[in-house]
Parts: structure tokens; C-alpha cells; sequence
């Protein structure tokens, strides 16, 4: 019997919560070892456990994958999560990164200087609306299907969902304009593996704080 | 009949250097549109050819593909560079995403300030010397066979190989304490595909200059 995924990161979103996402998606239960100090980090490093010395790392079929795509595309191969050929392959993959390019500002907004948070909240606002919403309502809406490729659920709406909740986190108005996607961000978030994972209690990280950021710096000794 | 790919990007490296490195290998031809002004960008946008107005796009097989890993992998599937099974490719793209973190900051080294760039050519040795050169080393040292996955050429030994030859043009000696892979360096080079791509008259680009930068600003500075 296949142990459980083991997930090692700090106990918050940053680079893993994707993953957390993609294997709840997929029904699979998993185990988490975070990292609450520099020391925790730097046995993982002496032991060997971390191919280039970073987390995300998890522990999964006999591997210990680091690179939160590689990761990624082995849980989404694995649980048939990335299309049934070449083509649907590509276009999970265009999707993916687009999304994954809107994710990354958001990401790294805990990190950004006080005196320039204001410009990168208004940018990633823009690129939110303008640029990245409106492919995906158009995607939805030229096939009229529940998924964004191949009628199936795949990655890409996991992505795509995960991404819609820190959309409206940072401005619950900046989906108004998108009912396709709030209807897919309903139907995947009423999947019943991913609704246990967002009830309280569940696997989900809640948005960083001060606190919580600090004990990150100093983990991954970021001034 | 399959037309050949066809590559929308300035006359440059950046971010399409990995795609042109990887249809090279896999030996097809291909064609390319340069982007030189912001007419030209506009034009693709307005026109809806690229999905987030953004550049690298490849026409390929009836696609307008965008972003740049999604290219890659379909580039690497099609033509057989993806290893023969989930677990020979995950570990390809394990290495190709390590890879591609130090190309990343070869890739934005032309855009820094001047004061910075000696500075981070510092730290991209120190980054590939510390943290992705032993890694390969030992891969390389442990199996002896020539390719870093299943003994074959993959999109690992590709990307591995572009970016040791990047970092050489700044860092002539940084394979010193590597015999391994300056063994590795020489074999893949000597592939005919690839033997091909860096003689001169190929399609592979020289290194950034002034006018690429410049190309650069003028197309998407806002």
C-alpha cells in the first residue's frame, strides 16, 4: 500500500499551495512536515533530501521531487489531471502558466517594499482584469462546457480556481465582470475532496500575516 | 505536409533561445518572424495571436503555442526529448526547472544596471558552481552514460548544455572542478543536430548587446 504524499514547506501558501490544491483536486490525502525554524531547513539541506537545496519538496512514490512544476506535472500525470493527448496537453500547459505568471505577482507581494506595494496591487489588478480573466471567461464561453479543456476536469481549472479566491481576496469585485469563471470557481470548490480541503480544518492555508511572514524570512533568511 | 514552426520574437536570445536550442536537437527546421517594433507587437496583439500579449509564440502544428515551458514540453514530447516513462520524464523536469532557475538570471542579467550586472555575474557562478553543477556532476559521475536521463538525449541534457555555454561566454574556466560534465559538455556539443546549431550561420543568437536591450525597451517598456 502506497504511503501517503509527504509534504515538506514552512506552514503557510507560498510555492506549495498549489500542490496542496492539485492533490486535493485529485482525492489524494496527504502528510505535511513543516519547517518552523533556519535549523529545520538546513538538516533537510545536510541530509541530502533537497536536490537544489529548496523546498518544495515532496516525498511521493518512492521520489523525492523538488521544483514546484515538476512536482506539479507528476501529481497531475499521475491522477489524470492533464488532458488525454498532445493537444490538450499544450493547451492545460498554456493555461497553467498563464496562470501560474498572475499568481507569481500575487505571491510576491508579502516581499514588496511598503513604498511599492500600492503600484503592484494596481498592476496585478489590471493584468487581472485585462489580461488574464478575459481568456479564460472567453475559453469557457466559446465551448459553453463545465471544464476548460476536454469537458473533464483537469489542472487547469485547479489552477484557475485557486488563483480566483486570491483574486477576490485582494478585491472581491475584480470577478464581477466574469460569471463563467465564478461558476467554475463553484463547481470545482463543491468537488467534495476540495471542499473538505477549504473547510475549516482543512489542508488549506489561510493568507499570510506579519507573523507568520517574519518566521518565513528567517526560515529562508530573506532580510 | 507539416509546415515548419514558425518563432515570434526579437532578433535575440531571451527567453525563445531554449525553444530555438530544443527544435535544433530535435533536428527541425524552422522559421522566424523578429519582432522589431512595437507596431509589430501591437499588430500580433490586436490581432489575437498571442493568448496574454505576450512573446515567445510558436505557430506549430495548427497552434499559436505561448509560454515558453509549455513550448518547451510540447517540443520535447513531439520529439521524443521527454524520456520514456512518467518517471524518466519527472526527473527531465526536475533538472529543467533547476536549469532553467540559473538561465533565468542570464536571461535578466543585460537588464540590470550597469553597477549590478559584475556583481550578479558573481552570484551566477557562485549559484552554479554551489548549488546545480554538483548536482549534475554527481548524476553524471554515478551512471557514467553520456545523457543525464535514460540514456538518451532529453530536454535536460539540451537546456543543461545552453546554459553551460551561456555562463562560459562570462566565466571562460567555471567547469574547472567539473570534469564530469566538461566530458558532457564536449559529447552533447558533438551530437550532429546540436553540432550543427552552433556553427556559424545557424539560427542560434549571439550574445545580448546594446541594440538587443534597446530592441527590447522600445518593444515592451511600458
Amino acid at each position: 500500500m502506497a504511503a501517503k504524499p509527504k509534504l515538506h514547506y514552512f506552514n503557510g501558501r507560498g510555492r506549495m499551495e498549489s500542490i496542496r490544491w492539485l492533490l486535493a483536486a485529485a482525492g489524494v490525502e496527504f502528510e505535511e512536515k513543516f519547517i518552523d525554524t533556519a535549523e529545520d531547513l538546513d538538516k533537510l539541506k545536510n541530509d541530502g533530501l533537497l536536490m537544489f537545496q529548496q523546498v518544495p519538496m515532496v516525498e511521493i512514490d518512492g521520489m523525492k521531487l523538488v521544483q514546484t512544476r515538476a512536482i506539479l506535472n507528476y501529481i497531475a500525470s499521475k491522477y489524470n489531471l492533464y488532458g488525454k493527448d498532445m493537444k490538450e496537453r499544450a493547451l492545460i500547459d498554456m493555461y497553467t502558466e498563464g496562470v501560474a505568471d498572475l499568481n507569481e505577482m500575487i505571491l510576491q507581494l508579502a516581499l514588496c517594499p511598503p513604498g511599492e506595494k500600492d503600484a503592484k496591487i494596481a498592476l496585478i489588478k489590471e493584468r487581472t482584469t485585462n489580461r488574464y480573466l478575459p481568456v479564460f471567461e472567453k475559453v469557457l464561453k466559446s465551448h459553453g462546457q463545465d471544464y476548460l479543456v476536454g469537458n473533464k476536469l483537469s489542472r487547469a481549472d485547479v489552477h484557475m480556481v485557486e488563483v480566483l479566491y486570491y483574486v477576490e481576496e485582494l478585491d472581491s469585485s475584480l470577478t464581477a465582470n466574469f460569471p463563467l469563471l465564478k461558476a467554475l470557481k463553484t463547481r470545482v470548490s463543491s468537488l467534495p475532496t476540495v471542499k473538505k480541503f477549504l473547510q475549516p480544518g482543512g489542508q488549506r492555508k489561510p493568507p499570510i500575516d506579519e507573523k507568520s511572514l517574519e518566521k518565513a524570512k528567517k526560515i529562508f533568511k530573506i532580510k | 505536409m507539416d509546415s515548419r514552426p514558425k518563432l515570434h520574437y526579437p532578433n535575440g536570445r531571451g527567453r525563445m533561445e531554449s525553444i530555438r536550442w530544443a527544435l535544433a536537437a530535435a533536428g527541425v527546421e524552422f522559421d522566424e518572424e523578429f519582432l522589431e517594433t512595437r507596431e509589430q507587437l501591437q499588430r500580433l496583439q490586436n490581432g489575437n495571436h498571442l493568448l496574454f500579449q505576450q512573446v515567445p509564440m510558436v505557430e506549430i502544428d495548427g497552434m499559436k503555442l505561448v509560454q515558453t515551458r509549455s513550448i518547451l514540453h510540447y517540443i520535447a514530447e513531439k520529439y521524443h526529448l521527454f524520456g520514456s516513462d512518467l518517471k524518466e520524464k519527472t526527473l527531465i523536469d526536475m533538472y529543467v526547472e533547476g536549469t532553467l532557475d540559473l538561465l533565468e538570471m542570464i536571461i535578466m542579467h543585460p537588464f540590470l544596471k550597469p553597477d549590478d550586472q559584475q556583481k550578479e555575474v558573481v552570484g551566477m557562478t557562485q549559484k552554479a558552481v554551489l548549488r546545480y553543477f554538483p548536482v549534475f556532476e554527481k548524476i553524471l559521475r554515478d551512471h557514467g552514460q553520456t545523457f543525464l536521463v535514460g540514456n538518451q538525449l532529453s530536454l535536460a541534457d539540451v537546456i543543461l548544455l545552453q546554459t553551460i555555454l551561456a555562463l562560459e561566454e562570462k566565466v571562460p574556466h567555471i567547469l574547472t572542478s567539473f570534469p564530469y560534465l566538461q566530458e558532457f559538455s564536449v559529447k552533447i556539443s558533438n551530437i550532429p543536430t546540436i553540432r550543427k546549431f552552433l556553427e556559424p550561420g545557424s539560427k542560434k543568437k549571439p550574445p545580448p548587446d546594446d541594440s538587443y536591450v534597446r530592441t527590447v525597451y522600445t518593444l515592451f517598456a511600458p
